[in-house]
């Protein structure tokens, strides 16, 4: 066996003295040989970017390495002087980052970027740079490479970002190539796509992968090897296929059973009650543009019809851009819909004007998507839940009691009232926005993407919560989401969205057994490990 | 292409506000009390009742309302801005007496405020939390909080009464008869103090926002990129962040350009510079209505002119402008 491309023995970081542990890695020791894809697994905090930073020499100036050796072919790159680490980055590693709608300066254009390239490193001449950067375009699957070249970053899609990402990083044809989360900002059948891309090249070109994923079912996809890590330390590691049979450590375990499966539990009975919120042919077009320019118009919702009934959780997937959002809130009427009616139990709420509508608010409340961004920071925790319902003409006194009540039934201590919501984690903060939204007694829970900005252990006791609450409340779900896994295991029928449209309802069992519109075959198609998590929880 | 049918739209909008302005300026005189005749003879020192029907044929104030209006508007709209009785001079002829006077002085402060913010503001971002950081934010803050007035009669009587470095007041030595490339030099030493000055208070601005943008942007991911790229620091600042920094305070440096004819009163006043500015003092405190009209008329073209041309700009700094057009 030949020297492997990138060695890492017993690397330890140390972090500044005020945070919560002394060491962002300890004593971490892997390796990566040519062509081959390590991937570091764990969830927010565990050290798996810091280990990514600290091979490119890019760690925050707070965290230090506190010892051991990380070694590129043989060169020990944590001996290298400033000068000669910028030449490693780029020509000897090459990197791609997991927000591809920032990652790119967005007042340069696409063939100058991939030029820097070239430039920083002196590689070629300047009609050979051109040339190469057209090759590049071609090689990570984007058309017209001749128009792509003289393009900003705004014109091209999250997915084509990303592309361009990767024939940056790999323009100088690089022994290693970092990716640290590079498909977690992505639509699922673009995340399938990317996958696909950095594996062929990786064989194309013997490159060295190491992939940073708290993803398990991108391991499954594109892991030759994976290095599980938990607060900084390595607690297994070993060949992909192994670790995912047969977890040894019981962290690995843990985090593997949390994945939910593609494969949907058995239905649900539900009582036959009439509909707690009814929506028929509901429709939003966006315009742009008026006052002598020429406008254009976006459907971005277009005739969808669904009815929910008591207990029921109904599913609404698809892509960004599909509309599913939009639908979430036009039923709020956060977004006022252009068409359609909306009903709550019996009351047509599309007309009514936004102050007599206001009682009726109390009957349908949302979960929102971001826990951290999602609650004021300068209220305690006990007024946010509280709020609501002095807005509707409870006693304060009363609210605040109901409000330590909901705590405890969200599964936080009562006397979290009196903190403010930085004390807490994102899971607590979910939990958080639950009691909020329960707060008015409601009998229709909007959940837009409620989950999908957490680990999935925290994911899975959030799920646990919500099902929980439902039978305990028999309220009425509406649940956005992108994720086919947390739909099936969430959802009792399930509408997929395409350009506006619901192209499939079905019960969520029948949708994943015989999908009947292509769109959602493609769907199903593209979730990532599909085959190695269709176990039922 | 595009720039053209923008530059079309805006222009067409520019017209609408002018002329929203010109009737303001209409109705505004007859809100005062008495008619035109009365403020025009007040302004002439005559008040007599025969004097008063003269004027009002003359000026057509004894027709209808609207045919007043209409020749109004086609005076204004063939630039013909009214008579200043006080001056017995043509509105338009004073205006433009001085425009020049007053848009060297503003453009001198805009330009210097500007370049010298920028690269302050940059400088201090680089070395944020060093020393030097220190001496700029500082500097910044005090001329920030200092009034202007008294910061130019400072000036005034260090570097001219004192050292006798720079002319005290006026715009070029009276009665010296220089030509030419002498003259022009000539003012350019009377310009220094008054621009310095002027240009003071928006270089604190622009070095301030300029720092805290490039501390900001220093942070984005396409940054973290350019660092993966193996590009030098300095590459990274001037071509990456930098570039991307300097945005907002091109904004902020078009509300600016667009007071370049109005703002400039007291450095007019304290440096006894032949500008808009002390016309339109001298005017309103001699009650020189015509005069204040036309003024606030070409400011308001000025306004539209600047604010064009700074939208011009930021398309071209800012191609995502484009889309969202």
């Amino acid at each position: 066996m030949s020297e492997p491309v990138l060695k890492v023995d017993r690397l330890s970081l140390s972090l500044p003295s005020v945070a919560d542990r002394a060491f962002a890695l300890k004593d971490a020791s892997f390796e990566i040989n040519a062509g081959e894809t390590l991937c570091v697994v764990g969830e927010s905090g565990s050290g798996k970017s810091m280990t990514a930073h600290a091979v490119m020499g890019l760690l925050p100036p707070a965290v230090k390495v506190a010892g051991g050796s990380i070694k590129l072919a043989a060169r020990e790159l944590l001996k290298l002087s400033d000068r000669e680490m910028r030449q490693v980055r780029g020509r000897d590693i090459g990197m791609i980052f997991q927000e591809p709608m920032t990652s790119l300066n967005p007042l340069m254009r696409i063939g100058d970027q991939i030029r820097e390239m070239f430039e920083a490193h002196g590689a070629l001449d300047p009609s050979a740079r051109q040339k190469r950067a057209l090759e590049l375009i071609e090689e990570v699957g984007l058309p017209d490479p001749a128009r792509i070249v003289r393009v900003y970053p705004h014109q091209l899609s999250g997915g084509q970002r990303q592309r361009v990402m990767i024939a940056m990083a790999l323009a100088l044809e690089p022994k290693l190539l970092i990716a640290d989360e590079p498909t977690t900002a992505l639509d699922v059948t673009t995340q399938a796509q990317i996958l696909k891309l950095v594996d062929r090249l990786r064989s194309d070109h013997g490159t060295a992968v190491l992939f940073i994923t708290h993803d398990f079912g991108v391991v499954a996809e594109i892991a030759d090897r994976i290095v599980v890590l938990q607060n900084g330390e390595i607690c297994e590691a070993g060949k992909t296929a192994e670790v995912l049979r047969a977890p040894t450590h019981p962290y690995t375990r843990k985090l593997i059973a949390a994945v939910p499966s593609i494969t949907p539990p058995d239905a649900r009975a539900l009582a036959d009650a009439p509909a707690a919120l009814t929506v028929e042919g509901l429709a939003k077009t966006y315009k742009s543009g008026g006052f002598f320019a020429k406008g254009r118009q976006v459907k971005a919702v277009d005739d969808v019809s669904f009815a929910i009934r008591p207990g029921e959780t109904l599913g609404l997937v698809g892509e960004s851009g599909s509309g599913k959002s939009t639908v979430g809130r036009c039923c709020l009427r956060l977004i006022e819909p252009d068409d359609g009616t909306i009903r709550l139990e019996t009351v047509e709420i599309q007309a009514m004007t936004q102050r007599a509508l206001r009682p009726h608010r109390s009957r349908i409340q949302m979960i929102f998507q971001d826990p951290y961004a999602s609650l004021n920071p300068r209220r305690s925790v006990g007024r946010i839940i509280a709020e609501g319902p002095v807005a509707q003409g409870v006693d304060r006194k009363a609210a605040m009691r109901r409000a330590r009540e909901l705590l405890d039934l969200v599964g936080l201590t009562p006397a979290a009232a009196d903190r403010y919501p930085h004390e807490f984690s994102g899971g607590q903060r979910q939990r958080i926005g639950i009691a909020r939204a329960l707060a008015l007694d409601p009998k229709v829970l909007i959940a837009d993407e409620a989950v999908s900005a957490l680990d999935v252990s925290v994911q899975a006791q959030i799920l646990d919560l919500i099902r929980d609450i439902q039978k305990r409340l028999g309220v009425a779900i509406l649940f956005v989401t992108h994720d086919l896994r947390v739909a099936a295991q969430i959802c009792d029928r399930i509408a997929v969205m395409q350009s506006g449209r619901i192209v499939e309802l079905a019960p969520t069992a029948e949708l994943f057994a015989n999908p009947t519109h292509d769109y959602t075959r493609k769907l199903l198609a593209a979730v990532p490990g599909r085959d190695a998590f269709a176990h039922a929880n | 292409m595009d720039l053209l049918r923008f530059v079309a739209m805006r222009l067409g909008k520019g017209v609408i506000v002018l002329f929203a302005i010109a009737v303001l300026n209409f109705f505004l005189v007859r809100a005062a009390p008495g008619d035109p005749a009365q403020v025009m003879a007040g302004e002439a020192g005559a008040g007599d009742e025969v004097f008063l029907e003269q004027l009002r044929q003359q000026f057509g104030l004894d027709r209808p309302l609207y045919e007043q209006l209409w020749t109004y508007l086609s005076n204004y709209a063939t630039l013909d801005l009214g008579f200043s009785y006080r001056q017995q001079q043509p509105v338009l002829d004073l205006i433009l007496d001085r425009l020049p006077a007053t848009l060297l002085l503003t453009g001198a402060a805009f330009f210097i405020s500007l370049a010298l913010g920028v690269v302050l503001g940059a400088l201090a971002a680089r070395r944020v939390g060093k020393w030097s950081d220190s001496a700029i934010t500082t500097l910044a803050l005090v001329f920030y909080a200092t009034p202007l007035f008294w910061i130019a009669l400072m000036s005034q009587i260090v570097f001219s009464l004192k050292l006798g470095w720079l002319p005290n007041v006026g715009f070029e030595t009276i009665g010296a008869g220089y030509t030419g490339f002498e003259r022009a030099l000539d003012i350019g030493r009377h310009l220094v103090m008054p621009a310095l000055t002027l240009g003071l208070f928006f270089t604190a601005i622009y070095a301030r926002m300029m720092r805290a943008s490039m501390l900001e942007v220093a942070g984005a991911d396409f940054v973290k990129t350019a660092y993966a790229k193996g590009l030098s620091p300095s590459v990274i600042t001037r071509r990456h962040i930098a570039r991307n920094a300097i945005l907002p305070v091109v904004t902020l440096a078009g509300l600016q350009a667009g007071q370049l004819v109005g703002g400039a009163i007291l450095t007019e006043t304290v440096f006894a510079w032949p500008g808009i500015g002390r016309l339109m003092f001298e005017a309103l405190a001699q009650r020189d209505y015509s005069v204040l009209l036309g003024v606030f008329f070409v400011s308001s073209a000025m306004v539209v002119v600047f604010n064009l041309v700074t939208d011009i700009i930021y398309r071209i700094v800012d191609p995502r402008i484009e889309a969202s057009a």
